[in-house]
């Protein structure tokens, strides 16, 4: 019976002009289409909604407190001093501490996993990879707490416990990232380009460094940013193993070998002892405006690497 | 006229797989050599052992010798890179690389360091102008070599392997993926080359190798069934095969 009727449905609508949609396709269409709508509205709402309230409870601040006292170099809120510099010093010290180990290394392993490497070390490395980008951040917080952190002391440290421990950390959790998808960009690229490369001439590498490698730089790219972009956001990890001190480092050559606190750190460890509404809450919010803006930033600039490399490739000036 | 390259006794294995047995054969220089045959009888196989393009095939192995100049170039003291330098190819699709025209015919120089001792301008115009393209392109040389048709691209891909300064330049069914109009330019362009180059080149078309070789080889189930001046092997084969194959196709 059912058949029979989807028959004839299907007969009529095949037999009568093209006039369209019948009455049931134009009712579904105009569902999906506004519940589509309505998901999108509201998502664009929800980031409104978030960045507003971050700027209602952060923008206080900056009537309590002094652009002065902001900018100052002690972190102590205890004593009423609300000086950021030492917690965006020690943001940075640690991301550009983990990008400085994590892209050459895993751009290197994946231009190995990708060219050299014989089909059996891919068929381990590549899954062995997969399954690394799963551990949670947490896990490898206390890894790094606990074997880490003694082995950097043993090298001479006054304290495991620094900034180069903890980028080293965030560095092991940007590799599965950077390597899986720089990996995924070198293997789109035509063996008919290495071919090429080859019967002119080219050594192995001289093909890989002049063709390969440039023919997939903008998957390099986002590769390398998503990696940085898993390593700025990453918390719990990093304040286990960075010391948690909000001090100036000192400047120096061992500048990385001292303890720090990252912003991120701070707003984790301190939310939960401020009385809201406090100066001292304002602040945590004005970090994590700052955060937010450097993310922002960030992201903008990767995307118009990529959008920028993109039209470069096309004009072929890559 | 002088051989450039003689076969002698070669054998090619994929694996334990012998895709070419036992072949001799002598390519003269500056002549244009045609290899025919059906899919899969090795015209591939044994054109890529003519620059060792093998090699980044896992598990092959050759018996016998390639000599080029009168030395094996499957000796060990050999420098592929080198050997591919003198012996260039061009492939069956058009492979210019995502960068600009310049950089492309630029890439061969800059990787064997003529630039250090010669314009690389020059050697890119020069390159260019061999292969009929530097009218097409003088003007937009920074532009994308993907923006070409796919004629242009080929012939881009030929001003890149003579700008090395190849002496055998050996082509796989280079117009298989091009349209009647590009394939005959190509066609005419390896006339022009023949005068400084010695081509080799596969192709399934009877009438592209009626037309543009001088000599004729017909590949059989990995082996050389007959190998003549073109002329002759089409209006007379010797073995009964190669008819059979010459007339079939044709009709
Ligand atoms: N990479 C390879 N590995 C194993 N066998 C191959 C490979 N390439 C080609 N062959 C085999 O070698 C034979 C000759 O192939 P090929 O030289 O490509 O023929 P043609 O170019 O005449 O069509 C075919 O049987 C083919 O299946
Ligand atoms: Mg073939």
């Amino acid at each position: 019976m059912n058949v029979t009727t989807a028959d004839d449905t299907t007969s009529t609508g095949q037999a009568g002009p093209l006039t369209g949609t019948t009455d049931r396709g134009t009712w579904r269409e105009f569902f999906v289409e506004h519940a589509i709508k309505a998901a999108g509205i509201s998502m664009i709402a929800i980031v409104g909604l978030i960045f507003f309230f971050l700027l209602r409870e952060g923008l206080p601040t900056l009537g309590e407190v002094p652009l002065g006292a902001l900018l100052g170099t002690r972190w102590y809120p205890i004593e009423e001093l609300y000086g950021l510099i030492p917690l965006v010093i020690g943001s940075l010290l640690v991301t550009a501490g983990s990008v400085l180990i994590a892209v050459p290394l895993g751009l290197t392993t994946a231009i190995y996993l990708s060219e050299i490497a014989p089909q059996w070390q891919r068929d381990i490395l590549k899954p062995l990879i997969e399954v690394l980008a799963g551990i949670p951040s947490i896990v490898l917080g206390f890894l790094g707490w606990v074997a880490l952190a003694p082995l950097i002391q043993s090298l001479g440290a006054p304290t495991g416990l620094t900034a180069f421990t903890g980028s080293l950390v965030l560095a092991y959790m940007a590799l599965p990232t950077i390597i899986s998808i720089s990996e995924d960009a070198l293997y789109a690229v035509p063996k008919e380009y290495r071919d090429g490369a080859l019967a002119i001439g080219a050594t192995q590498w001289q093909a890989i460094r002049m063709v390969v490698l440039r023919a997939a730089s903008p998957g390099l790219v986002t590769a390398v940013m998503l990696g940085i972009g898993r390593a700025i956001g990453e918390t719990m990890a990093v304040m286990m193993v960075t010391g948690n001190a909000a001090n100036m480092p000192a400047f120096g050559p061992a500048i990385l070998f001292e303890p720090v606190r990252t912003m991120t750190a701070t707003i984790a460890a301190e939310m939960g002892e401020v009385s809201q509404g406090s100066v001292h809450y304002h602040t945590l919010f004005l970090i994590g405006i700052l955060l937010f803006i450097i993310t922002f930033a960030i992201n903008s600039l990767a995307g118009r690497l990529i959008g920028g490399q993109e039209q470069r490739r096309k004009r072929g000036q890559i | 006229m002088a051989d450039i390259i003689e076969v002698r006794n070669f054998t090619f294995f994929y694996g334990s797989f012998r895709a070419i047995r036992e072949l001799n054969l002598s390519i003269r220089a500056n002549q244009i050599t045609a290899l025919i045959g059906p899919s899969g009888c090795g015209k591939s196989t044994f054109l890529r052992s003519l620059n060792r393009m093998n090699d980044t095939i896992r598990g092959t192995h050759v018996q016998g010798e390639v000599l080029l100049d009168g030395q094996n170039i499957y000796a060990p003291e050999v420098d592929v890179t080198e050997l591919r330098q003198r012996v260039g190819m061009v492939f069956q699709r058009p492979n210019p690389f995502p960068q600009s025209i310049y950089d492309n015919v630029a890439f061969g120089p800059r990787v064997l360091g003529m630039d250090r001792t010669q314009n690389l301008e020059t050697i890119v115009r020069e390159s260019l102008e061999k292969a009929v393209l530097w009218d097409e392109v003088k003007d937009h040389l920074r532009t994308s070599a993907l923006d070409l048709s796919p004629g242009q691209q080929q012939r881009l891909c030929i001003a890149r392997t003579i700008a090395v300064r190849p002496e055998v330049i050996l082509m796989d069914e280079p117009c298989s993926a091009l349209d009647p109009v590009a394939t005959l330019r190509i066609e005419d362009l390896m006339r022009e080359l023949a005068r400084d180059y010695t081509i080799v080149i596969v192709t399934h078309n009877m009438q592209q190798a009626a037309r543009a070789s001088d000599w004729t080889g017909f590949f059989w189930l990995g082996e050389l069934v007959e190998f003549r001046e073109t002329a002759d092997l089409f209006s007379n084969p010797r073995e009964a095969l190669t008819e059979a194959y010459i007339s079939g196709r044709r009709g």
